[in-house]
Parts: structure tokens; sequence; C-alpha cells
């Protein structure tokens, strides 16, 4: 029982984890239609930023995530501006390498700057712990948060596309983009701040991410990051909910199948969901069906 | 004039080319000194310059080194400077430092007949690739086969779990000798889990596999980037079995930021460690520290005894800066080989059997208050 459940707990903080990372991706892909490679390595890049300002700058840890959450937003508004935006015309092919091309890029910064050795990241939630079960069943309070700010994050989300005026505009670019132009949307503005909010967000999946699993390295982002465009796809890639169910789902999965199927084929079997998945519902599971257009 | 000045000047050249030549025995390593494996090759090249000075002041044959080359360990690149170290009048090569490019290399200069002592490159497979490499590291079925007997003799555990990385050759070497090893001697193994990429971050499902399994020894045979997440869920959850690893946890408390709670009481095997009760083991460690600025790592301290085993080999061979690599090549292999050569370094007492793999004794090591330390 005791076994059950802490592969549950863990289950969903990984797949909280996920979630969080995945609604970046759904975010992005949903309204400038292209796959941010690069995202996993922004929130690399945020976990640093907050290492330092929690180990060098003495901040507090709330000012810490904060100053994390700023130089991401810069440098995804950066990234969008230099490396996307000169090929909004261009086949989404060619986007999808510049993305690849930006995820190495900085990776290999990060390595010259931090260097490859690990660096451990110092926790920003209160550290506790809560036991149950007359204390077999330990939860981490690091857990607790992040599974608390994966939701709040969705909900935050899902009120800002579906209320706000420039949520409204990120609907109207992602259904057209040339209608959303004619009636006066500036796309290139709303594509920018898709990326700030994307950025802001791969921030705190960065800091929740090493807060949990505190060895930080430069690569430290990529492995979550394609874990979690997986989580996008399962859940409908677009689609805000999806993402969060995705996520959710693929960690789940994923310890459970280590669990009790065999941990030597850990991933292989989520991979295999999948692919089961797309089978059956080819844009997901909360994926709006194609339409095909005549 | 202007001819009889050219002529001069190579004439002058050469002479220069010719003493330089005869200086010492031109030595050099490759290995990955920048990228994310530079704390393995950066402590080998930095060991080397501080051997050679050390030889040097000796007396006896005298040796110099050529610039480290860098490969990021990668087999290609490794070939590259191999050549390059080759146009530059190499004669021996002191590496290269990871096993693959070991291999790589050690393919190519088998045909031509150059020999290579690698500190470092422990895959068993590396010596079987030609009968020109050594290796001065213990192999990794010897570590794996070494730890179920010290576990065993210590009786520091009956359960046992082993956490592992599949998809790695030096992992997967080491666990399937500490198995065969294990069943000999009676060990009981409860539970064997893996992963499969060093990178992941969550490792909460093996931990919670070995635990649930009962066991209260967890072998490690992994590197310490995954090592320390492992350490970490396990403290998280208050699961604290004794931890056992391999010469991979050289590294862990480098990390910064390090939390030495997570690693206390963790037990390794290596030849070295900076915290030493040897008297030569520590003259090494301080040289080192006072001249680079860093503590050495095993990787160093193997690659400071490759040089001293090359300097009693050619004393008792023969082997000069004349002496061309090819000859040179078949001189050393007879005088390694030879039944009566072993070498006291500081990183122990090596033989080498014919088909090149070396016999040393690894020994533990575990972590009390953030230090390393040597057990008996």
């Amino acid at each position: 029982m005791v076994y059950f459940l802490s592969n549950l707990v863990n289950g969903i903080t990984l797949g909280s984890v996920y979630a969080m990372i995945a609604l970046g991706y759904s975010m992005v892909y949903g309204i400038a239609k292209m796959l941010n490679f690069a995202h996993g390595d922004v929130i690399m890049v945020g976990a640093y930023v907050c290492f330092c300002a929690v180990q060098y700058w003495n901040l507090p840890p709330a000012a810490a995530v904060l100053v994390s959450m700023i130089v991401s937003t810069l440098l995804g508004v950066l990234i969008e501006g230099l490396a996307y935006r000169p090929l909004r015309q261009a086949t989404s092919l060619a986007v999808l390498i510049t993305a690849i091309g930006v995820s190495y890029l900085l990776q290999n910064l990060a390595l010259l700057i931090w260097g490859a050795t690990p660096v451990i990241f110092s926790s920003v939630v209160p550290d506790f712990k809560v036991r149950l079960l007359g204390g077999d069943l330990i939860i981490t309070s690091a857990a607790i948060f992040t599974v608390l700010a994966a939701v709040a994050v969705m909900i935050a989300l899902t009120l800002f596309v579906s209320r706000s005026r420039t949520g409204k505009a990120m609907r109207a670019v992602s259904e057209d983009r040339g209608a959303a132009e004619l009636m006066g949307i500036s796309v290139n503005r709303t594509i920018s701040v898709t990326f700030a909010i994307g950025s802001a967000l791969a921030a705190v999946a960065g800091v929740l991410l090493c807060s949990t699993y505190p060895t930080l390295t430069p690569t430290t982002g990529s492995l979550p990051g394609i874990k979690a465009f997986t989580a996008a796809v399962f859940g409908g890639i677009g689609s805000i909910p999806g993402a969060m169910l995705g996520g959710l789902l693929l960690g789940l999965i994923e310890i459970f199948g280590r669990s009790y199927i065999s941990s030597e084929l850990g991933d292989a079997i989520v991979f295999a969901v999948l692919i089961i998945v797309l089978l059956v519902r080819p844009t997901g599971l909360l994926g709006k069906p194609i339409r095909e257009k005549v | 004039m202007r001819k009889m000045m050219a002529l001069a000047l190579a004439l002058v050249m050469c002479l220069c080319a010719c003493t330089a030549f005869a200086d010492g025995i031109k030595v050099a390593t490759i290995g990955p000194l920048t990228g994310p494996y530079a704390n393995y090759g950066k402590p080998v090249e930095d060991s080397l310059i501080l051997a050679v000075e050390h030889a040097n002041a000796q007396g006896g044959i005298q040796f110099e080194v050529l610039p480290a080359q860098d490969d990021l360990g990668d087999g290609e690149k490794a070939l590259t400077a191999y050549n390059k170290l080759k146009d530059d009048g190499l004669q021996v090569l002191l590496g290269t430092v990871t096993s693959g490019a070991c291999a790589a290399v050690a393919g190519t200069a088998v045909g031509e007949r150059f020999f290579m002592l690698t500190p470092s490159a422990s895959a068993d497979m590396v010596p079987e690739v030609g009968d020109n490499v050594f290796q001065i590291c213990f192999t990794d079925s010897s570590q794996g086969a070494k730890a179920a007997e010290y576990i065993k003799s210590h009786e520091l555990g009956t359960k046992i779990g082993i956490i592992y990385n599949n998809a790695q050759d030096y992992s997967a070497g080491i666990k399937a000798a500490f198995e065969a090893k294990a069943a000999e001697l009676g060990l009981e193994i409860v539970k064997t889990s893996a992963f499969s990429d060093d990178n992941a971050p969550d490792f909460s499902a093996q931990v919670n596999e070995v635990k649930q399994a009962g066991a209260d020894l967890v072998f490690l045979p992994i590197y310490y980037t995954p090592e320390y997440k492992i350490l970490t869920y396990a403290n998280s959850i208050e699961y604290a079995p004794i931890f056992y690893g391999v010469d991979g946890t050289d590294g862990i408390l480098e990390q910064e930021n390090v939390d030495a709670a997570i690693v206390e009481g963790l037990m390794y095997l290596t030849p070295y460690t900076p915290n030493s009760t040897d008297e030569r083991t520590n003259a090494y460690t301080e040289a080192f520290r006072a001249k680079f600025g860093y503590d050495p790592n095993q990787f160093g301290a193997d690659e400071y005894d490759a040089l001293f085993v090359l300097k009693a080999l050619c004393e008792k061979a023969g082997v000069t800066a004349e002496t061309a690599p090819a000859e040179a090549c078949e001189l050393l292999i007879a005088a390694i080989t030879a039944e009566d050569f072993s070498f006291d370094g500081i990183t122990g007492t090596m033989t080498w059997s014919a088909d090149g793999t070396v016999t040393k004794e690894p020994k533990t090591a575990k972590i009390e208050n953030g230090a390393y330390v040597m057990v008996e």
C-alpha cells in the first residue's frame, strides 16, 4: 500500500513538472504554430539564474524566482526576435531546425558560463515533510508546491487566454493569422507576448524542477523538455488543459511502468502508450479534430 | 649570399630540431580538456606535466611533454589528435582518457606499432583492441568483483539491491561482474533496478523498488551525477541502507553547493583520494594543489603513475629519446609483460599479463564529514 501510494505521489510530482513545461510548449505551438525546441533549455537557464540569485547575490527565494522569471522572459523575447521572427514566412522545417540550433546554443553557452560540473540547487520552497500512514509515506514540501503551482498556472493561463484582450488576440492569431492582421491585431507583438509568457512559465518550471530534483547541469532541461513535448502531443498540442492532463498521465505512466512492469523498459512504455494514443486519437486526448478545408 | 643564409638557417633549424629531439622521450596525452567531461581530462593533462617535472628532477631518463590534445571524449577527434602528435615527434602516448576514444586510437596504433599506456580507459575491451595498449586503472569487471568481495568479507549487507545504467557499457560491465562474483560468494541480490539516462531527473521508482525488496545495501555501479540524485531521493524518504559505489563516485563532493549530509557514509571503490595516509600520495596531492590550485582526482593520480611506469620500463628496455616509436613499442611491450615487472605507484601495486590487462587492488573509500577518506 505504501509502495503504491509513494509511487502515486512520485508520479503526480513528476507529471506536474512535465505538465508545467508542456504548458509552455503547447501555448507557443497553439499560437505561433511552431515547435520551440529551445523551451527545455530556457528552463535550464531560468534554474541557473535562480541558483545564482540565491547563492551569490543572497536574494530571498521569492525575489530570486522573480529575477529568474524576468531574465527568462527577456531571453525568450530575444530568441523570438532574433531567431524566429526573420523566419515568419519560411517553411516550418526551417523554423524547426533553427529551434534545435537555439537549443544547442543555449546548452553550450551554459557550459561556458557555469561549466559541466553539476551544481546542487537550493530549494526555494519552505522545507518540511508531510508524514502519512504512521510515518511510512513521506511527502516533501517541494513535491506539494510543484503540484499546486502546476494547477495554479494552468488555471491562470486558461483564464488569461479566454478572458483578457491579449488572450483574445492570441486566439485570433491562432485561428487565422491573416484575418487577425486585417482586424488590426499586431501578429508580431502577439507572438512576442506569447514567447514572453511561455518563457516566464519556463523559469517557474525550472525552479520547481530543480527544487524537487536538485542536480542542475547545462543539459538538465533537455530530457524533461522532450518528455514534456511528448506530454503536450499526448494531451493534444495547442490545448492548455490537454498539456496538463498529458503531463500528469505521462508522469504516472512513467513511474508505474518502471515500478510494476520493468525499470529497464521505463521510457519504452511511455512512448508505446504515446504511439497507441496517437493511433486511436491522432490529435491527442483533448485535441480538436482537424477539419479538412475545402 | 641569400642562398648561403638559407642554407645556414636550415642547418641551424635542423640542429635545433636534433637537440630538441635529444632532450627527452616525447610523451603526451589525449583527453577531454573542455566540455562536459573536462573534469576527467584536465587533471590528467596537469598530472602529466607535474610527473615529467618530478621525473626529470630525479635524474636518469629525461622526458619532454608535448601539449595535451583535446578530444572531447570522441574517437574521431582523438584519432586526429593522435596523428598530430605523431607529426610532432611523439614516441609514447600516455592516453587516451576515455574508453571509447582509447579503443579508436588503439585500433590504428596497433597497426603502426605505437605504444599506449592509458591512465583511465577502464573498459574491459580496451586491452583487447591491440597488444600495444596497457591500462593503469583497474578494469570495470575487476571493480565489480572486488566490490562483491569487500561486501562479503566485511559483512556490510545481506540483502543487496543494485541500481545501474543499462545503456552504459561502464555501468553494465561492472554490474555483470558484480553479479557473477556475488553468486559465487553466496551474496543475495534481492533486486536489480535500471535506468537508461544519467540526465533523467527522477530516480524515485528505482529507489522505491530496492527499498520495497528490503535491501540493506545498495550497490551503485554508476557515475556520481545519477548517484547523487539517488541519494537525494533516498534521503528525502529517510531510506538509509549502506550505499556502495564505484570509482565513478569520484567528484561527487566537487559539485557546487553539495549537501554533505546526503553523501555522508557513502562507500566506494577508488585507487586514490586526496586525503590519504600514504606519504607519496600526499606529496603528489600537495605538489599538484600548489602548482594548479585545485585538488586532483584518481584520473590525475593514474596519469602520474603512468609516467613513472613508463620511466621504469624505458630504463629496463633501454628505450631512449632516439628510439623510433615502432621499435620502442616492441621493447616496451616485452618489458611490461615480463614476469618480473611490477610497479608500486601512488594508486597501488600493478602487474600486467601478456594480454594487456592490469592486476591492481581497488581500495575502498568512504565519505566522512564531507571528505573522502580511505578505509580498510
